[in-house]
């Protein structure tokens, strides 16, 4: 079954088609990779899956239901996460604290019960926190919930803004370049880390991503976009033989060039 | 020259001495002037305590300390500080609080509360009525720490929801505004319905707004509210320019509360509940909402957060304790002006917490006290009051820019237990290092 089906999305600023036309399936379970040159349009087709973009056109559906126009916290509550290129931790909270803002959507606690502190609500805190830390563990920052999230070291932010998505237990999890500034070790822990994710929690997962090795090495299908088209969608060993994607990446003359060189 | 040669000299010298000396130093020079400063007020609060005021008479000139007295306070301090300082070594180096620590701690919260009983018999009527009015502005900080210092959503038109919360009690309660006058207490939920429901309402057009464009339109929302108490229109339900007379005091049982003094219980007490509120918010479930929606609006949305129903009731909470204090301020005054809702009413409120620190509970108290006390201790300076106060507020935002009791986030995984396996040694090595 298809958890994300995107029909003819298109995206306009001004004049500019930030997306044109863009069709995309992601089955269950699967790890998928959209990548393109810079100002192809990845970003902004996450922004429309997540509700922070209304479409012009096409239409976005989770597990069948129409999601295109709902707000972003309603897209959330329906089961769908995403990361930031640029980290977005709530910087002035501890980590522990920014896991629980993300479990939201399965908190019902109100203000009242807030205040008054009733065995429910502090029955339902305490549960939550439990399970904030048990998400801390997973993310391999156990004993750092206390900390300052921006004092946290850049890679243990990382993981951590992937433990906020987690905590709304998504059913699809969309990463905006995971592995962005990341030495070459941090990027293999990454990699294997969102194996697992799928792995052992069963998250779908879409994922932005520049480096190549990462893509080839985890994605099982590939989506190109370049200038807001798809150019070309299939697995690793397909989408490096591509002569779009390569011009695309290259331009026009390099392209041609290192066919010729490989002929 | 020769002056700034010694100080220069005076300050390396100062580096030199180990640094408890140097800091049991800076205290008493700090106290020392302090105490200076405030003569006026010790002079009036002595004169109430009879015969043990003899004691104390030594220490004040007619202007300032007298060099006895200047030497006391500096001796005392500085070996108090002194010692103190070796004493916090000797707890930091076992670090665990033992017994008697524990009713150090209970003696110091008793005898605070013993104090915040008895300071308006302590101090007298004068420092009573400022005392009150620190009060109303600890209440109004209280509220508008949760819109901007929790929420982050920057309103310069607070003041409203003061007003109306006094121009309701006014308005059902004086005689010369109703036929049917009720009292202070029947009054109240009505003045709190009011100003939440002007919070709910100034809340749904700027929804869409963020940072300054909030800021001009509660601007202009506190300026049309102050404008509508002051109509021609509006006269015969509001009073006009002459506001509202004969507003009525609260009882308790038989009691009038009309003095000073009697009115500070009040205050003390509406701000225990708006306290209590404030804190236990902070720490629930609304008030992370909140939070991450002041540090970056956008995710907290994508988190789920439905940000009207969050926005609305920032408002509208911080309109209840703004109400509250614009009540009792009615009740205080027993008239209501359209003067006194004026626009440096926010933005007094608005400096408090800055100066005490965004969004810190604690803050608001130290800040409401610095703001509206430190007119009074800097009487000393006469005619010249309110240009050593711009300084001092320009010095301290320079000095300390977080503001004097900083916000301070609540320790939550390590609370219960401080298990030594979960400290940081399991983490994978590649993440511990930062790059780019």
């Amino acid at each position: 079954m298809a958890v994300l089906t995107a029909i003819n999305v298109t995206k306009r600023f001004g004049g500019l088609d930030a997306l044109l036309k863009v069709n995309l399936e992601l089955k269950e379970h699967a790890i998928q990779s959209i990548i393109g040159p810079n100002g192809a349009g990845k970003t902004t087709f996450f922004n429309c899956i997540t509700g922070f973009y209304n479409p012009e056109e096409g239409e976005i559906l989770l597990e069948n239901k129409l999601i295109t126009g709902l707000s972003p916290d309603r897209v959330t509550r329906l089961g769908i996460s995403r990361t930031y290129q640029n980290i977005r931790l709530f910087k002035n909270m501890t980590a522990v604290e920014n896991i629980l803002v993300g479990m939201h959507p399965h908190l019902k606690s109100g203000m009242i019960g807030g205040i008054l502190r009733d065995p429910r609500t502090n029955h339902d805190e305490q549960e939550a926190l439990v399970e904030a830390k048990r998400i801390l563990k997973f993310v391999g920052l156990a004993g750092k919930g206390d900390m300052m999230s921006k004092n946290l070291p850049y890679g243990a932010q990382r993981r951590l803004e992937i433990g906020r998505a987690l905590a709304n237990k998504p059913k699809l999890l969309l990463l905006d370049e995971p592995t962005a500034g990341m030495n070459p070790s941090e990027t293999q822990e990454m990699t294997n880390f969102i194996g697992q994710l799928r792995d052992n929690l069963g998250i779908t997962i879409l994922l932005i991503e520049h480096q190549m090795r990462v893509v080839m090495g985890i994605s099982e299908l590939i989506t190109v976009l370049d200038f807001g088209q798809k150019i070309a969608e299939g697995t690793p060993a397909e989408i490096q033989k591509n002569t779009r994607v390569i011009e695309a990446y290259l331009g026009r003359g390099a392209a041609s060039g290192l066919s010729e060189a490989t002929a | 020259m020769l002056v700034s040669g010694i100080t220069g000299a005076l300050g390396a010298g100062f580096l030199l001495i180990p640094s408890r000396l140097r800091n049991a130093l800076i205290q008493a020079i700090a106290w020392t002037v302090l105490f200076g400063l405030m003569r006026d007020i010790f002079i009036v609060m002595i004169g109430r305590w009879g015969s043990i005021s003899y004691l104390f008479r030594w220490f004040f000139a007619t202007s300032g300390l007298t060099i006895f007295g200047a030497l006391f306070i500096f001796l005392l301090v500085g070996f108090v500080s002194y010692w103190r300082s070796g004493k916090e070594q000797e707890i930091q180096a076992k670090k665990i609080l033992t017994k008697k620590q524990k009713y150090i701690q209970i003696g110091k919260l008793a005898s605070a509360v013993i104090l915040v009983l008895f300071l308006p018999q302590i101090l007298g009527m004068y420092f009573s009525e400022i005392l009150d009015n620190v009060g109303i502005y600890i209440l109004m900080g209280l509220g508008l720490n949760i819109v901007i210092g929790f929420a982050g959503l920057l309103d310069l038109g607070y003041v409203a929801f003061f007003a109306i919360g006094a121009y309701t009690i006014g308005v059902l309660t004086s005689p010369e505004m109703t036929a049917t006058p009720i009292t202070f207490w029947q009054a109240l939920p009505f003045a709190l319905l009011a100003s939440v429901t002007a919070g709910l309402i100034l809340g749904l057009p700027v929804l869409k707004m963020r940072g300054d464009y909030l800021a001009i339109v509660t601007l202009g929302f506190g300026e049309i509210i102050r404008l509508l108490s002051l109509s021609d229109w509006l006269r015969p339900y509001l009073g006009g320019t002459q506001g509202i007379q004969r507003i009525a005091r609260p009882f308790i049982g038989p009691i009038e509360l009309v003095s000073q003094s009697q009115l500070y219980y009040l205050i003390v007490a509406a701000i225990l509940i708006a306290g209590f509120i404030a804190w236990r918010l902070k720490d629930s479930h609304m008030g992370r909402s909140w939070m991450a929606m002041r540090e970056d609006e956008d995710v907290a949305q994508a988190m789920g957060i439905n940000l009207v129903a969050t926005k609305l009731s920032a408002f509208a909470t911080g309109a209840f304790f703004a109400g509250l204090a614009g009540a009792i301020f009615a009740a205080k005054l027993s008239s209501a002006y359209p003067q006194s809702m004026n626009l440096m009413v926010s933005i007094n409120v608005l400096c408090l917490i800055i100066v005490g620190g965004m969004g810190s509970i604690p803050g608001v108290f130290v800040g409401a006290m610095v703001l509206m006390g430190s007119p009074e201790l800097l009487r000393e300076f006469a005619d010249f009051r309110y240009l050593v106060y711009g300084a001092l507020l320009v010095v301290m935002m320079l000095v300390r820019p977080e503001g004097l009791w900083p916000e301070a986030r609540r320790k939550l995984e390590l609370h219960e237990s401080l298990e030594p396996d979960s400290l940081p040694s399991d983490i994978p090595p590649a993440i511990e290092n930062p790059t780019g």
